[in-house]
């Protein structure tokens, strides 16, 4: 399905990672990736990038960091010529965001500039790699509604589902879609993080017309697959859900 | 070829000497990673990937965080070795 495309993956930390199983699927499609780390991460996801079918590039790349993205698309062209998609699956905010009413204007800065004002930047840095019918793809956590614990980053995600639809507009004349999935809850790494995460994984097994394992990152992996291939070429600004169904169904 | 406890405790402590800086002799079966050793939760799971390759046990993450000392890995690590 990917065969001769290029992917440019961030977010890949462990084995977890929603991304490390978008790289690997791509890899087994027949796709080329470069994986993105940074700081500390860097050596956890070179060591992780040896358990992919194929041990792929790994580039530093701290999407908060000017030089680090003015350089990006120059860096790429030591790995390939032109991408055919980018995901982005990045997200972080500090402890504070996640109590809404105590949360600090700095928590809350830091958690939209690296969770959405970040997918801007990203498309933005590749863009010059990126050739005519290339994707963006996105993760996401439903922003339509308040939930439990999330907090600042809901607000973040509800910045970021925005800032998707304005890249779709803007990146649309350049034959660039943009499209997010939106997933239900998964057990990774950045999940694990948010304090009372585990207050969504009964409801959401319970609610889901199609039930949902928060062990199983692989049909949102398969998703972000799809929205990066040629098989969805008149798609932009969208939001697929990929949670069970859950969004669907009231209580 | 299973490793012996103590080929655990060396090795372990080669891993975590590398990503904290402190000597191997420093690192003791009862020393906590958080509390003696100044290993935060992301060099924790460096040491983790790292231990999962050298010794061919499989640590998933969600195990990591119930490792609180040395001796706790050494055992997890010779329990569920390859």
């Amino acid at each position: 399905m990917l065969t001769g495309k290029t992917f440019l993956i961030t977010g890949v930390l462990m084995e977890s990672s929603i991304a490390f199983h978008v790289a690997r699927l791509a890899q087994e499609q027949g796709a080329s990736v470069i994986l993105t780390s940074f700081g500390r991460t860097m050596r956890i996801t070179e060591k992780i990038a040896g358990r992919l079918p194929e041990r792929p590039p790994v580039i530093e790349l701290d999407v908060t960091d000017e030089a680090h993205l003015d350089t990006l698309a120059d860096r790429l062209g030591e790995h390939c010529d032109q991408l055919d998609g980018v995901l982005h699956s990045i997200g972080f905010a500090p402890e504070g965001a996640f109590t809404f009413l105590e949360a600090s204007w700095e928590d809350v800065s830091t958690a939209v500039h690296v969770s959405a004002y970040s997918l801007k930047a990203l498309a933005v840095a590749a863009l010059p790699r990126m050739r005519e019918g290339s994707s963006v793809v996105g993760l996401t956590f439903d922003a339509s509604f308040a939930w439990p614990v999330y907090d600042w980053m809901g607000v973040a995600k509800a910045a970021f589902e925005s800032t998707s639809r304005y890249l779709a507009r803007d990146l649309g004349p350049k034959g660039v879609r943009c499209n997010l999935v939106a997933a239900g809850p998964i057990k990774t790494t950045a999940a694990r993080s948010i304090p009372g995460f585990e207050q969504f994984e009964e409801k959401w097994q319970e609610r889901a017309p199609l039930g949902w394992d928060v062990t199983d990152p692989v049909p949102t992996a398969r998703a972000c697959v799809a929205l990066l291939s040629d098989w969805f070429p008149a798609t932009t600004g969208e939001i697929v859900h990929v949670d069970g169904g859950f969004h669907a169904v009231g209580t | 070829m299973a490793h012996t406890e103590q080929e655990i405790l060396d090795g372990l402590a080669e891993i975590v000497a590398e990503e904290t800086g402190v000597d191997t002799a420093e690192v003791t079966a009862d020393k906590s990673f958080t509390d003696d050793l100044d290993v935060d939760s992301l060099s924790m799971m460096t040491i983790a990937v790292s231990a999962e390759e050298k010794f061919g046990a499989k640590i998933p993450d969600e195990e990591v965080k119930n490792l609180k000392t040395v001796g706790d890995a050494v055992t997890y690590i010779k329990n569920n070795q390859a």
